[in-house]
């Protein structure tokens, strides 16, 4: 401890304006901060601060993806064995995901480090800590067969267009993971549908079992075979193809409850995602036109990301809605549109990605009609005062 | 009896500290001063001469865009001159105490029987007036307004705030309703007196005759008097209310029954870093100095933090500095100027947050010793639903702070920024991960208005 801040102190003048590496200061203040806390103390207004930061809120959101992390690793080398008909242990299947999966977060991290890193000193602002949690969000939305090159372009595409155009963390429009999946997804859609959720480069001496399909069982549904969706108890653990972090409904409500419970997130848009994709489920249930209407109300949450966008995607503080009330609609509507797009139209299995995109743009018109909404109570509170002086004059 | 408004928002921030309930009379400061920023919006102009004698209650300096208002010298003395800062802006105006004071008089009367300008002259000829503040802008109020309504906190919910029912008692309670009945003569409307359930029992209070009543339940900012007229007789746009503090309806009460400006009051000594937090009985402007001696943790004075006023709202002052015009409390704090290793990640066991994201929340009962530091760096808006936490009422928080931030005028008198000061923001401030300044901001929006308007 003492000697890294010796060792501070003596590097530390070298990244002060002006001085030899002065332009680099904001790269050194990132490193620096990420070791020490400042210690700048208030100058004005309150003269104590609550102890959270950016930091450590971002921190939480990364301690929250884990569980359906490591779950998502487990769950790619179980899928492999799966398909080639072994049974694995646990830690075999564990070990086999992580050389598959660690690989993309690497080059995930490395890419939008550089990039967010490349920003901060040539726009002289503090780096954003935000690409540690996309960076995380991006690995999990894909599927483990992805190519490495295609990580980083999602990334830097995520950092770029997602954010930094706008200004960094925080003035963004759209969820930058979300928007560099939608990305991929109409860009190179070979690598993002069909049978891209299974490792199928066979090992030597392994033999894909017969009539094996690696399709997910939205793609089942939406192919009409409802018949054919794995059981529910699975489903809800998460042993069945998709994407990285989608799979387990388990793992994810393990995060999602970590958030709410700390308040990073915000349970009220993710009870209201809920609440909508229940609602619209119902609805098609009683509409009951044909087999994908009748999937009954809690297979619709099992399935696909719709539990990931939920908890994770969703609750993206600065693209949800900013007011309370606004927090419930927006999240309703997630959660209706979901499932909407879903069985209407089959040929975007997974609507949550849209249906949160197209939330996010609708999000500020949601504040505007409450902001609005606020400003009319007022209006009318003063139209009443001034009747009442108007009548109490003689 | 009306009913309790009940305010389930806001935050008790639990802070080490707390005055024990032990008054002791303060003996004579060497120096007393008065501090022309704490007047927001005032420009003084001196009446005085280095070394001129004055009397307790006689005039030290005017305010140039209302010759009226005058501050006068809290103590008989001499003048000793002023610290100037940047600008030759005059931060203190110096007073070198005599052993005994000598009060100027104002011939006392009982304001049920006086005019409403006789009283409004006696306040401006005493100097009392700079008591009475308005909303919205939190400024000194204006003689020629007659405000809506009069409003009065008795109690104050800030961290270790002193304890209002403790401080008046005796013969302080009779000047009390004198003094009520002086601001009853100064509006058509009427003076609210709001206080705390459960905890407020003096019956100076509860008993106050010409007042309305309202009793107010909740965490801070609930003493908050711009919280309470939002509850109960909001300010439009158009509107004006004023308020004053409980002490200075006592020495308004004062000026009524004797005729002079006795200047005394009561503030609580807080903070972690005070060795016996307590009660004294000061004279307005008082030093600090004589309060510190063998009372600190440390005698490192740039590890502390002395502030007059609350560690939400008040104002950073120096170990020998002076007490604030409203301010009824000193706190001292230690700084935070240490860096702190991997703080993002830690558990940090002995740090406090309204948040869940330490273990605070776990362990409500205890109390902390919190320091200066900013505890990260500043960032974009990006938490949301945080402010709202904090803040009980009907305003949003986040959206006036942005009306503010790109000068929309027209949106900030729409979102309701009349009704508040920075001081009831000032949580939302404390609790901000993305470490905002909130209170600048609207100190900033409201100044900007009221130059757009004047």
């Amino acid at each position: 401890m003492k000697i890294i801040k010796d060792i501070r102190d003596k590097i530390r003048p070298h990244f002060d304006k002006g001085a030899r590496f002065g332009r680099f200061y904001r790269a050194w203040e990132a490193f620096d901060t990420f070791l020490f806390v400042p210690e700048k103390t208030t100058s004005q207004g309150s003269h104590i601060r609550d102890a959270v930061d950016m930091k450590r809120t971002m921190v939480y959101v990364i301690i929250a993806l884990i569980p359906p992390l490591l779950f998502g690793i487990w769950n790619t080398g179980y899928q492999y064995y799966q398909a080639v008909g072994i049974d694995p242990a646990m830690l075999e299947a564990f070990s086999f995901g992580l050389i598959r999966v660690l690989p993309i977060i690497i080059v995930s991290y490395a890419s939008g480090l550089a990039i967010e890193f490349l920003f901060a000193v040539v726009r002289d602002k503090e780096v954003n800590e935000g690409f540690l949690v996309t960076g995380m969000l991006v690995v999990l939305i894909l599927p483990a067969t992805v190519p490495l090159w295609m990580v980083a372009v999602a990334n830097i595409f995520a950092v770029i267009i997602g954010k930094e155009i706008f200004g960094g963390t925080g003035m963004n429009i759209v969820n930058p993971a979300l928007l560099s999946r939608a990305f991929i997804l109409f860009g190179y859609p070979a690598y993002l549908s069909g049978e891209v959720y299974t490792y199928t480069r066979l090992q030597e001496g392994h033999q894909l079992v017969d009539g094996y399909s690696g399709v997910t069982p939205l793609s089942l549904v939406a192919e009409g075979k409802t018949e054919a969706l794995p059981s529910d108890l699975s489903m809800f653990i998460g042993n069945m193809p998709g994407v990285i972090g989608e799979t387990s409904f388990a793992a994810i409500m393990l995060g999602g409850l970590f958030l709410a419970i700390t308040g990073v997130a915000s349970w009220r848009i993710i009870i209201s995602v809920f609440a909508g994709g229940i609602f619209m489920s119902w609805l098609f249930n009683i509409i009951a036109l044909n087999e994908y209407m009748m999937i009954p109300i809690h297979q619709h949450l099992l399935l696909g990301a719709f539990a990931f966008g939920a908890v994770y995607m969703a609750t993206d503080p600065v693209t949800a809605a900013q007011t309370r009330q606004g927090k419930y609609i927006y999240g309703f509507l997630i959660g209706v549109l979901t499932i909407l797009i879903r069985v209407v139209n089959p040929g975007f299995p997974g609507g949550v990605m849209l249906a949160i995109l197209m939330m996010n743009v609708f999000a500020p018109l949601i504040d505007y009609y409450v902001v609005e909404a606020n400003i009319r109570r007022r209006m009318k509170r003063l139209k009443k005062a001034n009747i009442i002086a108007n009548e109490s004059k003689p | 009896m009306s009913k309790t408004i009940r305010l389930r928002k806001g935050l008790n921030i639990p802070l080490k500290g707390e005055a024990e309930k032990i008054l002791t009379n303060a003996g004579r400061s060497s120096t007393y001063a008065i501090k022309p920023p704490d007047f927001h919006g005032l420009v003084p102009r001196m009446l005085l001469q280095e070394g001129e004698e004055v009397k307790a209650g006689a005039p030290l300096f005017y305010n140039k865009h209302d010759e009226r208002i005058i501050i006068t010298s809290p103590v008989s003395g001499q003048y000793a001159g002023l610290v100037r800062g940047d600008k030759r802006r005059v931060l203190e105006v110096r007073l070198k105490p005599d052993a005994v004071d000598d009060y100027l008089d104002f011939g006392s009367a009982d304001p049920k029987t006086l005019s409403r300008n006789k009283v409004k002259e006696k306040l401006l000829a005493s100097g009392l007036w700079a008591t009475i503040r308005q909303r919205p802008y939190s400024i000194i109020a204006d003689p020629d307004d007659v405000p809506k309504s009069i409003f009065i906190s008795a109690f104050d919910s800030a961290p270790l705030a002193p304890d209002l029912d403790f401080i008046i008692n005796g013969h302080e309670a009779l000047a009390f309703q004198t003094g009520l009945d002086a601001l009853n003569r100064l509006t058509e409307g009427k003076v609210h007196l709001s206080i705390n359930e459960p905890q407020t029992m003096n019956k100076t209070f509860t008993h106050a005759s010409g007042v309305e009543i309202h009793r107010f339940s909740g965490p801070h900012p609930a003493g908050n008097v711009g919280i309470q007229i939002h509850h109960i007789d909001p300010v439009n746009s158009g509107d004006i209310v004023w308020y004053t503090d409980i002490q200075s309806v006592v020495i308004i009460g004062k000026l009524f029954e004797k005729g002079i400006y006795d200047s005394t009051k009561i503030i609580a000594l807080t903070g972690s870093e005070v060795l016996k937090p307590r009660y004294w009985r000061i004279k307005q402007g008082a030093s600090i100095e004589e309060l510190m001696k063998n009372n600190l943790t440390t005698e490192d004075n740039s590890s502390l933090r002395f502030i007059s006023g609350n560690v939400l709202t008040g104002s950073k002052i120096s170990r020998k500095s002076y007490i604030g015009f409203y301010d009824s409390q000193v706190t001292v704090i230690p700084e935070g100027n240490k860096p702190e290793f991997m703080g993002w990640l830690s558990p940090k066991l002995n740090k406090y947050s309204a948040s869940r994201t330490l273990f605070s929340y776990l362990t409500p009962w205890k109390k902390y010793r919190i320091d200066t530091n900013m505890h990260g760096g500043n960032r974009a808006f990006v938490i949301s639903g945080q402010y709202e936490k904090v803040l009980p009422m009907d305003i949003l928080p986040v959206q006036l702070i942005k009306a503010i931030m790109i000068n929309d005028i027209e949106m900030m008198e729409k979102l309701g920024i009349y009704e508040v000061a920075p001081e009831d923001l000032a949580l939302c401030e404390f609790v901000c991960t993305s470490k905002t300044e909130v209170q600048s901001i609207i100190k900033e929006g409201l100044d900007r208005l009221r130059k757009e308007l004047s």
